[in-house]
């Protein structure tokens, strides 16, 4: 692999212009905005149709996903997000950031802090079907284009989000 | 030449997906310290990148549509459930204090090489089929208290766009200023 010299990440506002641009011009191509959750909801339904196929066919939720035959991968979210992984991974490199790693708590030991990333992991993923959106769906999206809902949002994301992290604080210093 | 263009082939997902996962990990989003850090209020990354990112993308689509080339009623704006989309806001919210990520950052952050953002993305799988498991028991619930399809939050409180947009770039400001002095009293470093 060839190794790239270390770039400093851009300025939050740089960053924010740049990631304001790119919603605009998605919105513009496409008439709705990027997303996230969509991709694990959909890799879950053929998950499930390939594990359970029958528990799944009659679940009301992951039921009329997989209906008549379809393919919940075959989806756009779906593409979006593997080029998520791979304009990542391309910027990653780029700025000399790619190494395998475990990152979390400090204090805590690696299998800590696996634990706690899965087990946020399940919180996001459950509450993201709830709210039909995560943050970039709902909170970043719904927020280009003024919605009630994306704002709404985003106060349940903070104000839950800062509880939970200061409460929980001493973990991590 | 009116938007939406309707461009939404795999090859548009790919496309946009790449900037936005580019765009990201550059920010420095992928990084589940300084995520987190955000909800101990040590690091302004995420509020101070999402917040311009909205009114850069809100204020170029206002400005579109008054000059006729897009217009809003053809863009996908969400409705309001206020329980359901509380909660959901809130059990992320937990998730990024307690995980580190989001899911759209565990994307990010995975491909940067971090197993903790792996992991937290089969989390997020598992979530989704916990959920499918009480769909049935919670369905009444996920659509309590609808606001009215699509609205905006002009619409909500009865101003103008222009005026939701100025209340938006005053409060990113005002934020930005107040983080500034916090951060420097207590800023902590996460290695990007």
């Amino acid at each position: 692999m060839l190794l790239m010299k270390t770039r400093p990440i851009w300025k939050a506002h740089v960053a924010g212009v740049a990631l304001g641009l790119v919603l605009m011009v998605t919105f513009l191509a496409t008439g709705h905005g990027l997303g996230a959750s969509g991709a694990p909801t959909d890799l879950a339904a053929a998950a499930s149709k390939a594990i359970a196929p029958a528990a799944t066919t009659v679940n009301g939720y992951l039921g009329p996903m997989v209906a008549g035959g379809n393919n919940p991968l075959n989806s756009w979210i779906v593409w979006e997000v593997i080029g998520m992984g791979i304009g990542a991974l391309l910027a990653a490199w780029w700025s000399g950031r790619l190494r395998l790693r475990v990152e979390g708590p400090p204090r805590a030991r690696t299998l800590g802090r696996l634990a706690l990333a899965l087990g946020g992991g399940i919180l996001s993923g459950f509450g993201a079907r709830v709210s039909a959106g995560c943050t970039s769906g709902l909170g970043l999206s719904g927020g280009a284009v003024l919605a009630t809902a994306g704002f709404v949002f985003l106060i349940g994301f903070f104000l839950t989000g800062i509880i939970v992290g200061m409460a929980t604080r001493r973990l991590w210093q | 030449m009116t938007f939406p263009l309707g461009w939404t082939t795999p090859l548009s997902g790919i496309v946009f997906g790449v900037l936005f996962g580019f765009v990201l990990q550059r920010g420095g989003l992928g990084n589940g310290c300084r995520l987190s850090a955000q909800l101990r209020l040590k690091d302004w990354t995420v509020f101070n990148v999402m917040f311009t990112a909205i009114i850069v993308a809100a204020g170029g689509l206002y400005l579109m549509q008054l000059f006729g080339l897009v217009k809003w009623s053809d863009l996908f704006v969400p409705t309001t459930f206020v329980w359901a989309t509380l909660l959901g806001g809130a059990l992320i919210g937990a998730g990024m204090a307690v995980g580190g990520y989001c899911p759209g950052t565990s994307v990010v952050g995975a491909t940067a090489g971090r197993i903790d953002g792996i992991v937290f993305f089969v989390g997020l799988v598992i979530g989704v089929v916990m959920f499918a498991g009480v769909f049935g028991n919670i369905e009444p619930f996920l659509t309590a208290a609808p606001g009215p399809q699509a609205q905006t939050v002009g619409e909500l409180l009865h101003i103008p766009d222009w005026l939701v947009l100025a209340l938006l770039v005053g409060g990113a400001v005002l934020v930005g200023w107040l983080s500034r002095r916090i951060a420097t009293s207590n800023q902590i470093s996460c290695a990007d």
